[in-house]
């Protein structure tokens, strides 16, 4: 309940603390934190970044799932990674489903072009993913970022496009199917 | 299936059995390794016919004996019958909901109700009237003698009408999943919302654990107007997600192909929601 209050109140002074509750092994006080940092948004980023180099597993978990929150480009190694990488599936889902949340008019012009590849090439590979909800969060990034280069770049989102046509043959579990139309009718 | 959703990921370890390994170990002597066969070959769904017919057999295995006399190898053997689809284990089934062990009757009803065969309902009935006496619940209760659960979640699956008298006896069993295991039964066997509600209502309980089990009835049953109930229960998101996945796939189940309704789109929202 303290970790709420100090959620709601949203102040910058919270974040130490806030952090500190990630790595608590209490669900609730976990969930109430993630809120709390996501709320509080860029001054948290830093901080959660460095608290990846090195704490327990379950408060990187936590830490991914703020950072895939607050959408700051500087996340985005991170969720890289562990929406490859990471052996839960429910930190894949949550890094894939902030790869598609990333502000983008955030990150420096010469940086963008490289960023969104390295995006784009992940999506694709987080889609074969074997868990289902994983697949289904891809999709919804994927769907984000076909928009957000619809304009700069016309060829990655006719690619996205291309390839919601072949996913949505192959793929057998009827949500993620439903979620690829949902996308394709954007 | 929804097991599986628990573990971080399958190991490797698991899989480097091979079928012909997993089929050999479970006509072995050593008996872990003859539970673990059977375990394994309903989990990989090896649907092979010797695999098929070694568990059946297995069904009646006097070997493997706890010490409370329960059976371990015909309870994994029972379970991977369901997961295999092969209605040729319908009848052996149906008679190990006579077994002594309550582990295995459990596993028998649910398996029973994942093949779908409703030639299985008289006897699912005779199970659950263990539980009444006339039009009324046993006097001695909680009443742990049947796996009233998995019989009641199997006769609503199967579609079994003419229980409904008697399903709706267990709305007032002291047990709470129990009572929502009738509540999703007759729901599925007369549509009637007043049962979807009950689970709904369900969702706003004390006991995490049984949050958790309203939510899957609910999926199971895939009943709409819970989707933003869903969404809000104290839980975890991978659980809500599953739930919500069962209502999504209802939805498309009744509209017709490649026409997202309404109600589907709302669902996805709100599973975008809990990623």
């Amino acid at each position: 309940e303290a970790v709420e209050q100090l959620s709601a109140a949203r102040l910058e002074a919270a974040i130490p603390t806030l952090i500190a509750a990630l790595g608590y092994n209490n669900p609730g006080a976990a969930v109430a934190a993630v809120e709390g940092l996501i709320e509080i948004g860029k001054p948290a980023v830093t901080p959660l970044i460095e608290l990846l180099d090195g704490y327990n597993y379950g408060a990187r978990a936590w830490a991914i799932r703020a950072l895939a929150g607050i959408g700051d480009p500087r996340g985005l190694e991170m969720l890289l990674d562990a929406a490859k990488n990471d052996f839960s599936f429910s930190v894949r889902r949550g890094a894939a489903r902030g790869l598609g949340t990333i502000a983008w008019e955030d990150l420096p012009p010469e940086q963008l072009q490289s960023a969104q590849t390295q995006v784009l090439e992940t999506l694709l590979q987080v889609s074969q993913d074997h868990q289902w909800v994983v697949r289904y969060a891809a999709v919804t990034a994927l769907q984000k970022l076909a928009i957000a280069v619809a304009i700069s770049h016309t060829d990655w989102a006719m690619q996205i496009i291309t390839h919601f046509d072949r996913q949505v043959e192959s793929e057998d579990n009827l949500t993620v199917i439903a979620r690829i139309w949902l996308a394709q009718r954007e | 299936m929804s097991l599986d959703v628990f573990a971080p990921d399958e190991s490797s370890s698991s899989e480097s059995l091979t079928i012909g390994q997993a089929i050999a170990n479970l006509q072995g002597e050593d008996l872990g390794l003859r539970m673990y066969a059977a375990w394994w070959l309903g989990r990989f769904r090896v649907r092979e016919p010797v695999a098929v017919s070694l568990l059946i057999q297995a069904l009646e295995d006097e070997a493997d004996r706890t010490e409370e006399g329960g059976y371990p190898l015909r309870r994994n053997a029972a379970r991977a019958l369901g997961k295999l689809g092969d209605r040729q284990a319908v009848l052996p089934l149906i008679q190990s909901l006579d077994c002594s062990d309550f582990y295995v009757r459990e596993a028998a009803a649910q398996s029973l109700e994942m093949l779908g065969d409703p030639v299985c309902i008289p006897n699912l009935i005779s199970l659950l009237k263990a539980g009444l006496q006339g039009n009324h619940l046993v006097p001695n209760q909680p009443d742990f003698s049947q796996p009233y659960d998995a019989i009641l979640e199997a006769l609503g699956t199967l579609g079994a009408t003419v229980a409904v008298p008697l399903i709706s006896l267990f709305l007032d069993h002291p047990i709470e999943r129990i009572q929502y295991a009738a509540a999703r039964a007759m729901y599925q066997l007369t549509q009637d919302v007043i049962y979807g509600e009950r689970l709904v209502q369900a969702l706003a309980g004390k006991d995490l654990q049984l949050r958790r089990s309203a939510l899957a009835d609910l999926g199971a049953i895939g009943y709409l107007p819970a989707a933003e109930a869903i969404a809000q229960t104290l839980a975890e998101n991978s659980i809500k997600l599953i739930a919500l996945k069962g209502l999504l796939e209802h939805q498309i189940y009744m509209s017709p192909s490649n026409e997202l309704s309404e109600g589907a789109v709302r669902v996805m929202t709100l599973m975008d929601g809990l990623l």
